[in-house]
């Protein structure tokens, strides 16, 4: 299998990672420290030219879960159609991860989205703002300390009385 | 957005005549609430910021709330031109997730809807791309063909627009002859409106010089963008997941279709590899409704992931239990507890879902790669140093669907 190689030469370069995998989902878990070497390594000697998906989770009530988020990385090889996915994780206070914009530009907005919904800092991305949510939105929805319904979402909007409408 | 953020008009006396206009969320030609922030030097566009989030509506969060059959309904409303793709992607993924191999009668009727889907999804697309450069009467070519597409999803369903038809291993109901018999007739009148369409466009001055070099994405940039489907297709990426690695019953239709790829990658080659698509498609409802494997449309029972016959659920003891069991939140499916990527090629381009599963029948993590956040992305690098009246050439184009956008 062509995972197999790949991941025989990522782990004879970085001896720290850890492999797993679940269906035909091949994973590289590596510490965020060496994170944006991985990915340029997959990148430049591996050729996975595309970032299909970077997307994040909270594991805060996860069953025997040590770290409160996990990021994941998916990259895809286009010559070969090779998908590899590269996960990290995450602990609070320190939620900063080096950003993938460098590699591809395609990590722009999902970016965005990962620190819109879960508050991770991505640093070096040219324009880390909240995406989708409002501007002035204080919390970060998809953590899973934030409830489904019913805090903050009108925490800024005025209340009008009668006298003023 | 605040002020902040948007790019900085250059200073000087020579550059004050640059300024700056807001597109939309409720200009007509943004079809849905998408807004833009063009940075215009006469009718020049300079640069152009997306603004997005109107839409949102938490279907993330959602999906960490209701379990994989409900969610299905959410799912429904994302991509709403083909809503049947979005919950084949989202059943196919909790099925991958399960380790569920269908039925093969299961995996013809989702493909054929799914090649439905497609073809009303590039009706659409492709008919208000041209409605927005002023070309009405192929939109409503399009739409009236759309309708028999409807009409085939209430016959399977009961519901025009938000079939939510399937579940968890198979479907909500087998199909009947009436159904086949109205794909059989779609496959024969349609090929008379899509010549009709390509009569009215293809050749068509107005609409040629509206779209040919305008908004041109290059190879590169597609990939590097994280661009796929007809976006990435028309720009010479050749690459069709139905194909590279197919899913349902694609891997018996290998030589049934083609994949349509072109060179250009300009709003004209995307315009004309979706309609090329339509007749792949064809084919494929074709081969497929013509070879309809018989037997049953759900999982064996004994799997446990499926709601038992409701005959047997009143007559059996453990027909009744099993009910029970899939019914109530404590009890469900028992995925295994690990996570999975898994997806499809939907008419926009790659549709995928992540999920997280914390060994419940509720998501742990839901996460869409939806395509048109992905390809609005692609919006400022293709506009830039084009006229003001080629932004709703290049948005028609992409097929930007807000709902998928901001889920």
């Amino acid at each position: 299998m062509a995972h197999d190689t790949i991941i025989a030469a990522l782990k004879a370069k970085f001896a720290e990672l850890v492999t797993t995998e679940f269906r035909d989902n091949f994973r590289v878990v590596v510490a965020p420290a060496r994170l944006f070497d991985v990915l340029q390594s997959l990148k430049d000697e591996h050729g996975f030219n595309m970032l299909f998906e970077l997307t994040a989770a909270d594991y805060l009530k996860y069953p025997k879960a040590t770290d409160r988020f996990g990021v994941v990385y998916g990259l895809l090889n286009m010559a070969t159609g090779v998908r590899i996915f590269v996960k990290t994780w995450l602990n609070e206070p320190d939620l900063t991860l080096p950003s993938a914009f460098p590699l591809w530009k395609g990590a722009d907005w999902l970016e965005r989205e990962v620190y819109d919904m879960y508050g991770i800092l991505f640093d070096g991305h040219p324009d880390l703002r909240r995406i989708l949510m409002p501007e002035a939105f204080t919390s970060f929805p998809l953590r899973k300390d934030y409830p489904l319904r019913g805090r903050g979402e009108r925490h800024n909007f005025a209340v009008i009385t009668r006298a003023e409408s | 957005m605040p002020l902040e953020a948007l790019p900085t008009l250059p200073e000087g006396p020579e550059k004050d005549y640059l300024w700056t206009l807001n597109f939309g969320p409720q200009h007509p030609a943004t079809h849905t609430t998408l807004r833009l922030i063009l940075t215009l030097d006469g009718e020049t566009v300079v640069t152009a910021v997306p603004d997005i989030g109107f839409l949102h509506s938490g279907f993330e969060k959602l999906g960490e709330d209701l379990d994989f059959n409900q969610y299905v309904t959410i799912v429904d409303r994302m991509n709403y031109i083909s809503p049947i793709m979005n919950e084949i992607a989202w059943h196919h993924t909790v099925e991958k997730l399960m380790g569920i191999e269908l039925t093969p009668r299961c995996k013809y009727i989702r493909t054929i809807l799914g090649e439905l889907a497609r073809i009303s999804d590039h009706l659409l697309c492709a008919g208000a791309q041209a409605l927005d450069l002023g070309a009405f009467t192929a939109f409503l070519y399009g739409f009236q063909q759309r309708e028999v597409i409807y009409d085939i999803y209430e016959t399977i369903s009961g519901q025009r627009f938000h079939p939510s038809y399937t579940r968890v291993g198979g479907l909500l109901f087998d199909v009947t002859d009436q159904f086949i018999r109205k794909v059989r007739n779609f496959v024969k009148e349609f090929p008379k409106t899509h010549a009709d369409m390509c009569r009215l466009l293809n050749r068509n001055r107005i609409f040629l010089e509206r779209t040919q070099g305008i908004g041109v994405l290059s190879k590169e940039l597609a990939i590097d963008l994280s661009c796929t489907g007809p976006l990435a297709r028309s720009s010479g990426v050749v690459r069709d997941l139905r194909k590279d690695e197919p899913y349902l019953a694609y891997p018996d239709f290998q030589t049934a279709f083609k994949v349509v790829c072109a060179a250009e990658g300009d709003c004209y080659a995307r315009y004309i590899v979706r309609m090329e698509e339509m007749i792949e498609s064809l084919k494929i409802i074709d081969a497929a409704i013509e070879n309809l494997p018989a037997g049953a449309v759900n999982v064996d029972v004994e799997s446990k992931a499926v709601f038992p016959a409701q005959t047997s659920v009143y007559r059996s003891i453990e027909s009744m239990i099993q009910h029970f069991e899939l019914v109530m939140p404590n009890r469900q499916w028992t995925p295994p507890v690990d996570e999975v990527y898994g997806a499809i090629e939907s008419p926009n381009g790659e549709l995928g879902f992540y999920i997280v599963s914390d060994g419940t029948g509720v998501a742990y993590r839901a996460r869409t790669r939806p395509p048109s956040y992905i390809h609005f992305a692609v919006f400022p690098y293709l506009i830039e140093g084009h006229q003001i009246s080629d932004v709703v050439a290049v948005l028609g184009s992409l097929n930007i669907i807000a709902a998928e956008l901001d889920r």
